[in-house]
């Protein structure tokens, strides 16, 4: 009797040592997993940010009270002003020059609802992980992941960085390093993979 | 079809939709005070009234006027009686001139939105282009309109 009760006991010690080392073993591989994600979710941002400081996205989310021009972000000539409500000064409205489409003749780019980002999504000289953590804040750019996404989607200013036209001198504006479709599958990954800022 | 208001009359159009309206403007409907200048939208010689705002005729296209008012400088008053033109003439503005009508719709827009503009609103607002360099005579003359 006392022999089975000593074998029972050893067995049910076995038992126990192995259930707490896969409990062990998988909490252990969940935070493995975790961290993968969290890394993954890092690079997937990275990717995206990498569209968001183009200058089709940067030109127009200054952080000065003027837009800026071209690939090599000149300021905008004219002494063209960000204004009270981020569509240009009175009298010099960016509809002014910018309508609903860009405009063959004059290679003056256009696109529904041309206007500059408001100062509290500036996103000149900030990192990659500046901007992230400035998008989600809710007293910057107020996103939530899902709102960031929506944003890229449906936007049509952020649509027409994939058909900048040509410039007036007649050369194809750069369009950004991936494809619109790569953009949004990207930040849906980053999303979905829990957000994660990169340092 | 595009049909729109052209200085107070209803005009219809049969240029290609893509057609700046500087061109439907001058070669389809005849008024030719409005200047081609550079044709980038960065000089402002082709300035004119869109439902009230200055734009840069060279690069709207004209279906962007449908249904709308466009106002040109022989639509701004009847007999030279608008404030700006008053001024231009007071202060004789004008050098060569070629310049001096989308001056004086810019400047118009500009009054018809900031009654007393500052020197600053004046400089924010009229980046017209004047190869004469009568840009000290401009600036006077609107500030001598916004007082008629």
């Amino acid at each position: 009797m006392i022999r089975i009760k000593r074998s029972s006991a050893a067995a049910l010690c076995a038992l126990v040592v192995m259930l707490l080392g896969s409990v062990i073993e998988h909490e252990a591989r969940g935070q493995a997993d975790g961290a993968d994600r969290a890394a993954q979710s890092r690079q997937a941002f990275l990717d995206v940010s990498a569209v968001l400081k183009h200058p089709r996205c940067l030109n127009c989310h200054t952080s000065v009270d003027y837009p800026r021009q071209g690939d090599d972000q000149h300021r905008h000539l004219f002494n063209v002003r960000r204004g009270p409500d981020d569509r240009g000064a009175p009298a010099l409205r960016c509809q002014t020059c910018h309508q609903a489409g860009n405009q063959q003749a004059s290679g003056v780019p256009g696109a529904p609802g041309w206007r500059l980002a408001p100062l509290r999504m500036a996103w000149d000289g900030l990192s990659a992980g500046e901007l992230c953590r400035a998008l989600l804040d809710p007293a910057g750019g107020g996103m939530t992941p899902q709102k960031l996404v929506e944003h890229l989607r449906t936007e049509r200013l952020v649509a027409w960085a994939w058909e900048p036209g040509r410039n007036p001198r007649g050369d194809l504006r750069q369009q950004p390093p991936v494809s619109h479709e790569q953009l949004l599958a990207l930040a849906r990954n980053w999303a979905e993979l829990g957000a994660a800022c990169p340092e | 079809m595009i049909a729109f208001d052209l200085n107070g009359k209803r005009v219809t159009a049969g240029s290609d939709p893509d057609t700046p309206l500087l061109w439907t403007i001058r070669d389809e409907f005849g008024l030719t005070g409005t200047k081609y200048g550079c044709g980038i939208a960065a000089c402002g010689a082709c300035t004119v009234h869109l439902d009230g705002d200055a734009v840069r005729s060279c690069s709207v296209p004209v279906s962007a006027a449908h249904g709308r008012k466009v106002v040109t400088i022989e639509g701004l008053s009847k007999d030279r009686s608008h404030p700006v033109q008053k001024a231009w003439i007071a202060y004789q503005v004008p050098q060569c001139g070629y310049c001096q009508s989308g001056m004086i719709m810019a400047a118009a827009a500009l009054l018809a939105q900031i009654p007393r503009p500052s020197d600053s609103d004046i400089d924010s607002a009229i980046t017209n282009i004047c190869r004469c360099g009568t840009y000290k005579r401009i600036r006077e003359a609107i500030h001598d309109a916004a007082k008629r």
